[in-house]
């Protein structure tokens, strides 16, 4: 077997000087002609013994990861949903609906460690639709699909019992008390400024920030970093007493399901047939999902109504142009979420001598012996993205509050106690509040 | 507004949410994509020892692989021993790793076989750092695929300063240093 001179320890370099580069090019292409007399030793400090005792390298341990669940999740994933739907809307039995919540915790959750979950799968969806060379596979599709299909047909179902984060919240909710709805209104605008800020993460490339900022992973794992654990707990404390925190107050996955909901072609009903309107159900919702029916003569006058309503229609494109100004000023701050943003600050900071030292990050850098003009100028473009996306995010939460004050300023006709098409997760509480029968 | 007015309506919109659900799915299903997994770029890493700290397992789903092809089956191992190390013995005093997770096997005058012990190894990277500046780059980190989840977002990937991470076809889910390695999988 032949042996390449192996330069000395000094010489050899993995940034590769125009010397060693070149060298390099004519020992692989050496390295290539010798490839069936055996190891190519070109690149190595030191050269692969031949050994005289016939010794033979053990293998390398490659296992493959485990494929076989993804098309059983799936199936798991219909059946589950379909079942729910059925339980929800023919046998309206909260306990069993209630069971089949705590199978979906076991299985999405602590079997099948849950991920892919639907409530990330948005962001491999808008990565896919981002990223020309992102591919989404076919099982993160389905997840992302089928909750708000089965939303636009049957309400949200995936809430009431599939979704392993709203399982779990489900299970801790002992205790819940009602939660004003004045304060419910409005802390119900924050998934939508999650959503939109994890759009916007996405889209930049800074990563998925609902997988970082999962309550509950950590918890399915049982084990996770420490913040995640933090947040975790103080999740599942808190939803002893106000059940399911993070479903109303965070998730945005939810808003989409919100959407599809308010459309659905059947829903959850309170009373098997007409509501007499004896308000017993009133209370027994923890969500404040269930709309009470519209009083009989109107609290005001409608010329008053109608004249707030036209204030608010047009205070929409105000909000939401507002929000655009706004959301372009908030550029520092949200391109600070993007690690290259971060490692530029650092780096030039460093340079200007503002830290003392060096963290991980800038060692990494430059150890990588990238210029940093490179690094600053991909900033800088960064930043202009993060205007941009700035903007719309903006407009979008302006439009989402324009949209609710107009929504709590109209008073739709109502004949008795109904569920709020929107935000009722199907749970199942108040069936069995309602003295109707069938 | 009459109910059926109002019906038919309803289900127009419901359709339209329908097809833009659809829209929304094929556009982002429009690369056809393999299913992806996790793997670290071997070149890339720099063994800063987050792999050991931030997986969502404990310990890591990040082990240390061995490229035996390319080892030089050095007596003087810097993967091994301590730069500062008293002998070249098996000494615990004198192993690299901090958890002994390194084994050494004689196997003839002057050759020495490393292998690691998987069960042990807690993905830190410092016998990889040692095995890079002092030898020829037979350890690196990799991570196993019978152990990690496969999260949606690796934390790992989201804390590595390298940049190291990237998704590869589970079909071909390790970025080995030498294809002349014999693998069992
Ligand atoms: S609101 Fe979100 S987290 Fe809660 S059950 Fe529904 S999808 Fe799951
Ligand atoms: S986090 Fe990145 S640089 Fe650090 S050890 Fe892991 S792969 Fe290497
Ligand atoms: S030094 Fe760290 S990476 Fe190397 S074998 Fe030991 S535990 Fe594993
Ligand atoms: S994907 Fe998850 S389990 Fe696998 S290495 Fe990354 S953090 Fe660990």
């Amino acid at each position: 077997m032949k042996r390449y001179v192996v330069p000395p320890l000094g010489g050899f370099s993995r940034a590769g000087s125009l010397w060693t580069s070149r060298l390099k090019a004519v020992l692989h292409t050496l390295a290539y002609v010798f490839l069936f007399c055996g190891v190519a030793n070109a690149e190595f400090r030191f050269p692969m013994p031949e050994f005289a005792s016939g010794y033979e390298h053990p293998a390398v341990h490659t296992p493959i990861p485990s494929n076989a669940m993804v098309g059983w999740d799936v199936a798991v994933l219909i059946a589950a949903l379909a079942l729910a739907s059925f339980l929800v809307l023919k046998r309206r039995k909260r306990r069993e609906i209630f069971l089949l919540t705590m199978f979906s915790m076991i299985y999405f959750g602590f079997v099948r460690n849950g991920c892919v979950c639907s409530v990330g799968s948005v962001q491999n969806v808008m990565a896919g639709i981002c990223d020309p060379a992102y591919g989404v596979p076919l099982t993160v599709l389905i997840f992302f699909a089928a909750p708000l299909i089965f939303a636009l047909l049957f309400g949200r179902v995936f809430c009431a019992a599939v979704c392993p984060l709203g399982a779990i919240q489900e299970a801790v909710a002992i205790k819940p008390v009602k939660v004003p709805p004045a304060v419910e209104k409005v802390l119900s605008v924050f998934p939508y400024i999650y959503l939109g800020l994890a759009m916007l993460s996405v889209a930049m490339g800074s990563g998925f920030l609902i997988c970082q900022y999962d309550p509950f992973v950590g918890v399915f794992r049982m084990g996770a970093s420490f913040s995640m654990l933090i947040f975790g707990g103080i999740m599942l404390v808190l939803g002893i007493f106000v059940a399911r925190p993070y479903c109303r107050f965070l998730c945005p996955y939810g808003v989409l399901l919100n959407w599809c909901s308010k459309l659905s072609r059947r829903h959850a009903v309170i009373t098997p047939t007409d509501c007499i309107q004896c308000g017993l159900c009133a209370d027994s919702c923890p969500y404040n999902a269930i709309n009470e029916p519209t009083p009989a003569e109107a609290p005001e006058a409608r010329s008053k109504g109608a004249w707030r309503l036209g204030v608010l229609i047009l205070l929409l494109p105000v909000l939401t142009a507002l929000g655009f100004g706004v959301g372009g000023l908030l550029k520092e701050p949200l391109s600070r979420l993007h690690p290259t943003v971060q490692l530029a600050e650092r780096i030039a900071g460093e340079e200007l001598g503002r830290y003392e030292g060096t963290n991980i990050e800038s060692e990494a850098f430059r150890a990588s012996d990238t210029p940093n003009e490179e690094l600053y100028a991909e900033a800088v473009e960064l930043k202009a993205g993060y205007g941009r996306g700035g903007r719309w995010l903006g407009a979008f939460i302006g439009l989402v509050i324009g949209c609710k004050l107009i929504s709590v300023s109209i008073l739709r006709k109502r004949e008795g106690y109904e569920p709020d098409r929107g935000t009722c997760y199907s749970c199942g509480r108040c069936f069995k509040y309602c003295p109707v029968k069938e | 507004m009459k109910p059926e007015e109002n019906r038919g309506r309803r289900n127009f919109v419901r359709g339209a949410a329908a097809v833009l659900i659809g829209g929304t799915v094929l556009s982002a299903g429009r690369n056809r994509s393999p299913k992806l997994v996790w793997q670290i770029d071997p070149e890339k890493c720099t063994q800063c020892g987050r792999c050991a700290t931030h997986c969502v397992l404990a310990p890591s789903a990040v082990k240390c692989f061995h490229s035996y092809s390319i080892c030089g089956y050095c007596d003087l191992c810097g993967g091994y021993l301590r730069p500062d190390a008293k002998g070249r013995n098996t000494g615990a005093e004198n192993q690299l790793c901090p958890v002994g997770a390194i084994k050494r096997t004689y196997i003839e005058d002057p050759y020495y076989q490393y292998k690691i012990d998987e069960d042990l190894c807690i993905g830190c990277g410092i016998c990889v750092k040692g095995c890079d500046v002092f030898g020829n780059g037979s350890l690196y980190l990799q991570v196993k695929h019978d152990l990690c989840v496969n999260c949606n977002e690796c934390a790992i990937a989201h804390a590595c300063p390298s940049d190291a991470f990237k998704r590869v076809p589970a079909s071909e889910p390790y970025l080995l240093k030498s294809d002349l390695e014999r693998r069992i999988s």
